[in-house]
């Protein structure tokens, strides 16, 4: 209709939008097609959908697809929370584990762990503390970074990294004080994991992904004005205090119950949204999706390299996404440093 | 000071409004009118008070006592989103956290005329793409607004509160900072604006020789009192700038126009 809305890039349309998601979900196939065929040991595709007595059936189904199950769920929800959380502050270095929120999600999940079994309480409690003790350190971060109205980014940063040692000194604390069969998975909740999760656990936390995923897909319009300031978005009919609220409570849910089963898996809410942000703008209605979309296919992906870099033996997806992340934060700091605003 | 009561109802009326901040009282009392397709300039020393008026008359600051309609109606019974409808904000500081392109941040204007999840339909385009033309953007339409010089920037914001489609507009110093040629161009759309829709707008300025060649009337504020309400010629004297702003100051007319000029007077030794 006109020069300017001829244009590829310079808005979102529904036609954009949906033909990235359907690329992004082709790779997420991908990923999780390699994820599900490769690893430590070689099974037939044949044999395994074939023979349901055969050990590739077993590792196929018994293993790897609740194994790449889990890394989409965790990692979609990672990463759609990292772009919620980097639009509600402002700042494209937020995210879950950066900030402490992982962190004390986690220390809720263990600490209902250890007490339900001396007092006795349902498989519920596990993702409902750690959603509690997530949601506390969401709005502890959020007030303490608050300098005279504004959010300083690097102190919010700095508060990010102090929760950080805090409920890892924690979690410690409780490591020391309890028996040796919960050390391990203190230490699973640290280094973070895709092992083992049941089918039900992982139709659980789907559900709780999801519901917050709508959520966060609500206010995705809202999101785009936020970037604007709490002003301009107030001054275009946005009730910020009633937005922020709402994403403290949808994105503490995601990260609660992506921790109840995974632990800590830092950086993957940094690396997916920016590369999204990178490649197809800032518009949160497109880049939540996406994240999710991306998230899931980059955690997959990782996962797989945890699997068979040095097998048999495997390294702990949160190192690899850790690795991965720490250059990658560094790097985007360093930009940010240069140009406040650019990102 | 100068008041005359009109028959036309006021698109916007701030009554007696005592406003500030806790324990920091800045306005006292200051009362406007505004009609539709009027131009009304709030000129002052610094910290008279100004952009305090201008956030109080843009509901994002509630008055201590005093009352805002707006079209005769009191600001509080106003959903938020139809005030948005209505009511379009320039700020000064114009920050965008993520790299939006020109368009993008135009068409946020048309938010608070959209539900939740519904897009931007071809008629919203057009509205925002009519408001980047006006303020000559449409070649900057797919570039960052990060990349844009600071008066470029200016002309966004301003763009993307005219794609509200409001009835007034709120303008906090639009051109500060801008040269004559962009001052001059934000003043001539927006006076378009004021005759073709109707549109009322209420901008704060540092400018006096602006507000006298713009503006309908002008509010001179003072330590968060009105000195003078008017049209310029009555506002913008020689007694009321002398006061208000506590040095000589010239005013003449523009041979040529017949424009008000208002220039700092030189003191009898300032050059020695």
């Amino acid at each position: 209709m006109n020069a300017a809305a001829s244009k590829p890039a310079s808005h979102l349309t529904r036609t954009r939008l949906l033909s990235i998601l359907a690329a992004l979900a082709i790779l997420l196939i991908v990923c999780a097609a390699a994820g599900a065929l490769f690893g430590s040991a070689h099974i037939s595709l044949a044999r395994a959908f074939s023979d349901p007595t055969s050990p590739d059936h077993a590792i196929f189904f018994g293993a790897r697809l609740p194994r790449v199950l889990m890394g989409v769920i965790v990692g979609a929800m990672l990463a759609a929370v990292g772009t919620a959380l980097q639009a509600l502050v402002r700042n494209p270095l937020a995210e879950g584990g950066i900030l402490g929120i992982s962190g004390g999600g986690a220390l809720g999940a263990i600490l209902a762990l250890v007490m339900s079994a001396k007092l006795g309480g349902g498989e519920a409690a596990v993702p409902l503390c750690a959603f509690g003790a997530a949601l506390l350190s969401t709005v502890a971060v959020y007030r303490l970074a608050m300098v005279d109205g504004q959010l300083e980014p690097f102190t919010l940063l700095l508060v990010g990294v102090i929760f950080n040692a805090f409920w890892g000194a924690a979690i410690m604390l409780v490591n020391s004080v309890v028996n040796f069969y919960y050390a391990h998975s203190i230490l699973f909740w640290l280094m973070g994991s895709l092992e083992a999760p049941t089918y039900r656990e992982a139709a659980m936390v789907a559900a709780l992904g999801l519901a917050g995923f709508a959520v966060l897909m609500f206010r995705a319009r809202d999101l785009n004005l936020l970037s604007l300031g709490d002003e301009s978005a107030a001054e275009l009919g946005v009730d910020v205090d009633r937005l922020r609220r709402t994403i403290f409570v949808s994105t503490s849910v995601m990260i609660g119950a992506a921790v109840s089963v995974s632990g800590i898996i830092s950086f993957v809410g940094l690396i997916v949204p920016h590369t999204l942000r990178l490649v197809f703008g800032a518009d949160h209605r497109l880049l939540l999706p996406a994240s999710l979309i991306g998230g899931a296919a980059f955690m997959v992906a990782a996962d797989l390299v945890a699997r068979v870099a040095i097998a048999p033996a495997e390294i702990p997806v949160g190192a690899i996404t850790a690795l991965c992340g720490g250059p990658f934060f560094i790097y985007m700091l360093r930009r940010e440093g240069r140009r406040p605003l650019s990102l | 000071m100068t008041t005359t009561s009109r028959d036309t109802a006021a698109a916007m009326r701030a009554s007696a409004i005592h406003a500030g901040y806790p324990g920091v009282p800045v306005l006292h009392g200051v009362s406007i009118e505004v009609a539709a397709g009027e131009m009304l300039a709030i000129v002052g020393p610094n910290g008279a008070g100004k952009s305090t008026l201008l956030k109080v008359l843009g509901g994002s600051m509630k008055p201590d006592a005093g009352s805002v309609e707006l079209f005769g109606r009191p600001l509080a019974s106003i959903d938020r989103r139809e005030f948005a409808r209505t009511v379009a904000s320039v700020g000064q500081e114009n920050a965008v956290a993520f790299r939006f392109t020109v368009l993008e941040i135009v068409l946020m204007g048309r938010a608070p005329h959209l539900g939740a999840l519904r897009f931007e339909s071809p008629r919203d385009l057009e509205i925002a793409c009519a408001a980047l033309d006006r303020f000559d953007l449409r070649d900057l339409a797919a570039r960052h607004v990060q990349e844009l010089s600071g008066g470029e920037r200016k002309r966004v914001f301003l763009a993307r509160a005219l794609a509200q489609e409001p009835k007034i507009a709120l303008l906090d110093e639009p051109t500060a900072f801008l040269d004559l040629k962009h001052v001059a161009e934000i003043f001539a759309r927006f006076r378009e604006l004021c005759t073709e829709r109707g549109m009322a707008v209420v901008a704060t300025l540092h400018d006096l020789n602006a507000a006298a060649l713009y503006a309908d009337r002008v509010l001179l504020l003072a330590d968060g009192a009105a000195v003078a309400y008017g049209t310029p010629v009555e506002v913008l004297t020689v007694e009321n700038l002398r006061r208000v702003y506590e040095t000589e100051v010239y005013v003449g007319r523009n041979p040529s126009t017949g424009a008000l000029i208002i220039l700092p007077a030189a003191l009898p030794n300032a050059r020695g």
